[in-house]
């Protein structure tokens, strides 16, 4: 089964072996006999991408909506480098993608040739692992190995740097076969622990499910799982931003999402828990807030396919090391047949706290005058958009916090959003990357203005592809959540955190030959997001909004879960010294 | 704006510019070890910049490190680390040393069992009359070979525990040493 061809050749069809359909990439001097081969079949799609580091946030996008892994070809040296932000999200994300560089030929490395950079070198930090392929005939079995990297275990980014000659040399190519590489992470979980996780389960009083990315990584089955555990016991269930989707937001054990910005319910019962069941989360800073102070009553489970997460932050008492779908069947099938006990009695009473936090109503805000809010703003949109098949985006800063409380979502892959790194300049071309998989769904990207203009290049994109993503912009000529900081921790001094000469994004929409809308009255703003919905094409939406809005809940830097700031009144010397270092 | 639901009584004044160190972890035990790994890897381009990258990219410390091809047939290489840190610490460099893909193994000799380390080293000792006398002498006593001579100078080859290697520095030091050169920790695992 084996074949004589190009390495170029070779490159293409090893992608459809994978089962890839859609590239996404940028041409240049050091992959053009790859590019040859992408002009002359059909089978894969190519989208030209307006710069590197879209290519790869589109690819993130692509992956996060379908579970598959996302391509991304790009030439190298400035090609390379300029995915390099892309990688290092995506590694801190555990997203899985595949980019192929272009390098230049073997006989030139090592002289500063033109475009050339030490791409392995620079990306060995940010990729699960990479590779240089310096011979045609070990190239198909090398990209095949880097899918296989990329999607087992804890999902990552994989980069295979592929010089010139040898993309022009004729060599032997390698179907792809069930893998022999010593690279085969666990998926089951240590029955002992698993058992020992069902007997605390039986026993809690005041238990809580606190899930996170890992359970979409899964696969959709996990959050089946997932949904059938929580219903069973009857326990409530809080997420990460990573995670929210694997259980419904109009679930009726739903909390909301816990950390920084997360939900005052979610935060105290995190904080008085005696039982935390950490699923495919791995307690981040944004979450803890002050570790000594981090639920000091609870037994800590901590279900993680990655034994590295284990005891990272937080000693862990019961430490599960698999995949969550696995381990979630085993925990099922283990309390089942134990004959399904929970302290029924102690739940309720839980419950009955949680309601008494949740009655606090910490979301509340108040919309009146002719300025919209912010919140208001979400809060309109997912009023008019959730009957849609619908997916959303966002970028980094206080939108992306309103749009995670403010927004539902009920099923997994449909929440596109920038965890770990924070990149400004993700959601729109990962917008790009959802829509590209998913052509007739709703794709709206929530983004400041400040974050939306470090990618805008990728309208071109949108416009040639005709994918008609919603770019609904809350535009409050600041970057919000620097200027926020900015007021809470350096006396109001607000350096450099607002634009003087912010683009007419109605023009900007136009002159790409894209919709434009405006909307800057409350009273104007339900039909203008039905325009924005209803319009067959990409849409800029320029929502002016309430410039100095805050964003809470908050936990301050360095302060615990129950001491959370609910509102301005609160913020009056809320952070430390201690505090103020931590970001 | 509602009305204020205060948690907790917080003092510090609005603005607080004083600066420091995150200093907030909480340390599960502070007493520092020092551990000797054996980490099986791949013997393939970049897999040494891969271990070193982890360590200095995490912040942890190389007491010392050696390296060589074990295997030829299964090109496989070993890293000898010797590392410090806390107990924790130890646990997450096995843990990230574990996740790197051309890792096939990771063994903590220090508390797997009893295990021997070695390490070779050379020393050039200049001097005259009664101190290259007494170099010669202690060197015997430290079983070290004379592996080039000069009428002024010796190299001495010492193999031996680091302590014991030490040792020797330490003796050397007035006698005239002059260069050291050390190939860092070797281990195996006694028994079978």
């Amino acid at each position: 089964m084996t074949r004589q061809m190009s390495g170029a050749k070779m490159i293409v069809q090893a992608l459809i072996d994978q089962g890839v359909d859609t590239v996404f990439g940028y041409p240049g001097g050091a992959v053009l006999p790859i590019y040859d081969e992408v002009f002359q079949q059909n089978a894969i799609r190519h989208i030209l991408v307006r710069h590197e580091q879209g290519a790869v946030h589109a690819a993130e996008g692509y992956a996060r909506a379908t579970g598959k892994p996302g391509v991304v070809l790009v030439t190298s040296g400035p090609g390379a480098t300029n995915a390099v932000t892309g990688l290092t999200d995506a590694l801190m994300d555990s997203i899985p993608i595949v980019v192929l560089t272009g390098q230049v030929p073997t006989f030139m490395i090592g002289s500063d040739a033109f475009q050339e950079a030490d791409t392995v070198g620079i990306t060995r930090p940010c990729t699960k692992h990479n590779w240089l392929v310096k011979e045609t005939d070990r190239l198909s079995v090398t990209i095949h190995e880097a899918f296989h990297v990329a999607t087992q275990g804890r999902p990552g980014p994989v980069l295979v740097d592929i010089p010139k000659d040898v993309q022009f040399a004729t060599g032997t190519y390698t179907p792809p076969k069930p893998s022999t590489s010593h690279y085969q992470p666990k998926l089951k979980g240590d029955m002992e622990e698993i058992t020992e996780l069902v007997a605390a389960i039986e026993k809690a009083k005041k238990p809580i499910f606190y899930t996170g990315g890992g359970v979409i990584n899964s696969g959709p089955a996990a959050s089946q799982l997932l949904r059938e555990l929580v219903e069973a016991t009857g326990f409530p269930i809080t997420s990460t931003l990573m995670g929210l989707g694997s259980y419904p937001a109009s679930g009726e054990k739903w909390v909301g999402m816990l950390g920084m910005h997360g939900l005052y319910e979610a935060n105290m019962a995190m904080h008085d828990c005696d039982l935390l069941i950490n699923i495919g989360a791995r307690f981040d800073d944004r979450i803890t807030g002050r570790l000594d102070a981090f639920s000091p009553k609870s037994i800590k489970a901590h279900i993680d396919i990655d034994p590295s997460s284990i005891n990272k932050v937080i000693k862990t008492d019961i430490p599960i090391v698999g995949d969550v779908g696995h381990v979630l069947e085993d925990i099922l099938k283990v309390w089942k047949s134990r004959g399904r006990k929970t302290n029924a009695e102690a739940i309720g009473k839980w419950w009955s706290k949680i309601k008494e936090w949740r009655a606090i109503n910490c979301l509340q805000f108040t919309q009146k005058g002719k300025t919209i809010k912010p919140q208001h703003a979400l809060v309109r949109l997912e009023e008019l958009t959730k009957k849609y098949d619908r997916y959303i985006c966002t970028e980094v800063g206080q939108h992306q916090m309103w749009a995670a409380q403010y927004l539902g979502f009920e099923d997994p892959n449909r929440w596109m959003t920038s965890g770990g790194l924070g990149t400004m300049g993700y959601g729109f071309p990962a917008s790009i990357g959802v829509q590209i998989a998913h052509p007739d769904a709703l794709v709206i990207n929530v983004a400041g203005e400040a974050s939306w203009l470090m990618n805008m290049q990728e309208m071109g994109t949108a416009v040639q592809y005709r994918l008609p993503v919603k770019q609904f912009i809350l535009n409050n000529e600041r970057l919000g959540m620097v200027r926020q900081w900015q007021e809470l921790l350096h006396g109001e001094r607000y350096s450099h955190s607002w634009s003087d000469a912010l683009p007419d994004f109605v023009k900007l929409a136009e002159a790409f030959g894209a919709k434009g809308i405006i909307c800057s009255d409350p009273d104007d703003l339900d039909d203008a997001i039905m325009e924005m919905i209803t319009h067959d094409g990409p849409v800029i939406f320029d929502c002016l909004v309430e410039k100095h809005e805050n964003c809470f809940p908050m936990i301050p830097s360095g302060k615990a879960h129950n001491e959370m700031l609910l509102g301005e009144a609160e913020t009056q010397g809320v952070i430390d010294a201690k505090g103020s270092v931590l970001v | 704006m509602r009305k204020a639901y205060f948690m907790s009584a917080l003092k510090i004044k609005k603005g607080s510019t004083s600066h420091s160190a995150y200093n907030l972890r909480p340390t599960f035990s502070d007493v520092v070890e020092k551990h000797t790994l054996a980490v099986l890897v791949e013997n393939e381009p970049g897999v040494l910049a891969r271990v070193i990258g982890l360590f200095s990219g995490r912040g942890y410390n190389i007491d010392s490190l050696t390296v060589a091809e074990v295997d030829h047939t299964g090109h496989l290489s070993r890293i000898t680390i010797v590392t410090s840190g806390t107990p924790q610490v130890i646990e997450q460099i096995k843990a990230q040393l574990g996740r790197i893909v051309s890792v096939h193994d990771v063994h903590d000799l220090t508390v797997e069992g009893a295990s021997v380390e070695r390490e070779l080293a050379m020393f050039k000792v200049v001097g005259q009359g009664d101190k290259r006398v007494e170099a010669l002498r202690l060197a015997d006593i430290f079983r070290a070979n004379v592996v080039d001579s000069t009428l002024e100078s010796f190299v001495f080859e010492i193999t031996g525990a680091p302590e014991k290697i030490d040792a020797f520095a330490d003796l050397m030091r007035p006698l005239g040493l002059a260069e050291v050169a050390r190939t860092g920790v070797a281990a195996l695992s006694r028994g079978e």
